[in-house]
């Protein structure tokens, strides 16, 4: 009886750890200093989120337009960061706006 | 740098450990260098200009493209009425702006905004006080071809500037083998202004080395300007151009007006852009006043009581505004440092136009 609930208790156990694996999603980070994101370019998973943290000695912005994902992070100074998750898969256009030179594309690609 | 960290709820301490495991790669982008107060120290080399501005390589600069673009820059024939040129808006006389509050254009007609400096605009990365056109040559059209402004019917100017003999040996000569058209017309003009170009200021030559440029008082001035406690001007007014090429909103009374102008907003819907505009070079500032895209502040001192007042629409005020809180002697320090900031001109040669046949 006890082999037969330790057996049950890994069967969870091991169903669990990869519904857990297979569900996970990943939280990037990307900086904004010297006026420019950190990365020009990053590939994610749908369902994954970006925080974006703020490295230089003024207030920066993130937002998109894109169709696939529309935000608005506000402004935040040096030190304070905003996290977004993203739902869709898709190609979006993140900028600050108050430093519209500062681009990048967030790929966000379907879950395997 | 990126960082990547799971951070997914999970089930067990193992996942998390696993998760924990992949925190963290520190951004390793380089850290801007402490200004040091002293001539030519390395600190200060950010804020050295070139002698012209740089130019994408379809318009490369050449003197015959300065020459044709100098003489359309300043061709009245440019305008629907024939009386209004480029620089009717943008003279050397006013600093490479009008003198005047807000512009007037076609008929007199008073604009919305003040004419921007055009003084090293070629080194911004995007035009306009609301940043709707990214460089030079895709703003040259625009103010002709407005009905507000110099209200021509661009085919009727290309059809003149073909079928005008030196016009259309000029245009040979500066792009052989191309088309007179927008494009060419366009790039002319563009070509001109990336001349304009202020880089000799007291400031500069301090910045190169000269001890005795600039006065103890305008060190001073330079000191309240950087120190984001006292004029906390730099976090805008970055180098080498004195412009962060962003957008603010600096609590302009304007900005309370019924309808007012919105600024950036038109091109970025985000109501931190609701009436924000771009930041001005600081370069020149004493040979082109009044100040701010609405032109209510008549000299400098103007605007650096309206910074120390906080703004007076406070409504959507830029987060990077903050109410300065200067002695009087630090706003004589900081307005003598902005006129060491000013190129003395040049003697400037008008063109000669080529003669309507």
């Amino acid at each position: 009886m006890k082999l037969l609930t330790a057996m049950l208790a890994g069967l969870i156990y091991t169903s669990l750890f990869f519904i857990s694996i297979a569900q996970a999603t990943e939280n990037h980070k990307v900086g904004q200093k010297n006026k420019e994101f950190t990365v020009k370019e990053i590939k994610i998973k749908k369902g994954d989120s970006i925080e974006f943290v703020n490295e230089d000695p003024f207030f920066h912005n993130v937002f998109s337009l894109s169709d696939a994902s529309m935000f608005d992070l506000g402004s935040f100074p040096q030190g304070g960061s905003k996290k977004v998750v993203f739902e869709e898969a898709g190609e979006i256009e993140v900028e600050c706006a108050i430093h519209p030179n500062m681009k990048m594309k967030v790929v966000v690609e379907e879950k395997e | 740098m990126t960082s990547t960290q799971h951070s997914h709820l999970s089930i067990t301490k193992l996942i998390c450990i696993s998760l924990l495991m992949l925190f963290g790669k520190a951004s390793n982008a380089a850290e801007p260098e402490q200004t040091v107060f002293k001539a030519g120290h390395s600190s200060l080399q950010k804020w050295l200009l070139p002698d012209v501005a740089p130019a994408p390589d379809d318009n490369q600069i050449t003197e015959d493209r300065v020459e044709l673009g100098k003489r359309l820059f300043f061709d009245p024939r440019l305008s629907g009425d024939k009386n209004m040129s480029c620089a009717s808006c943008h003279s050397p006389m006013f600093g490479w702006s009008d003198g005047l509050g807000k512009a007037r254009g076609n008929k007199s007609m008073l604009l919305g905004r003040a004419s921007p400096v055009i003084v090293n605009t070629g080194f911004n990365d995007i035009q306009m006080w609301d940043g709707r056109k990214a460089t030079l040559e895709d703003q040259a059209i625009g103010p002709m071809r407005a009905h507000e402004e110099m209200n021509i019917n661009i085919p009727d100017l290309i059809t003149f500037l073909s079928t005008n003999q030196d016009y259309a040996r000029y245009f040979e000569k500066a792009y052989p083998g191309q088309e007179i058209g927008e494009d060419t017309l366009a790039k002319a003009l563009a070509t001109f202004q990336r001349t304009l170009v202020s880089n000799n200021s007291p400031f500069d030559q301090w910045v190169k080395g000269d001890k005795n440029a600039l006065t103890k008082q305008q060190i001073n001035g330079f000191k309240v300007f950087s120190d984001v406690k006292k004029g906390n001007c730099e976090g805008c007014h970055q180098a080498p151009n004195f412009t962060d090429n962003g957008f603010h909103n600096l609590g302009l009374a304007s900005f309370g007006d019924e309808n007012p102008d919105l600024g950036r907003y038109s091109e970025r819907p985000l109501r931190l852009m609701k009436g924000a505009f771009k930041t001005p070079t600081m370069r020149d500032a004493t040979l082109s006043a009044p100040y701010f895209h609405d032109g209510s502040a008549g000299t400098l001192r103007e605007v650096i009581e309206h910074y120390q007042s906080g703004g007076f629409i406070k409504t959507n005020l830029s987060p990077n505004f903050t109410a300065a809180n200067l002695s009087d002697q630090e706003v004589d320090d900081l307005i003598a440092f902005m006129e060491s900031l000013t190129t003395t001109p040049k003697p400037f040669n008008l063109p000669t136009l080529p003669l309507t046949h």
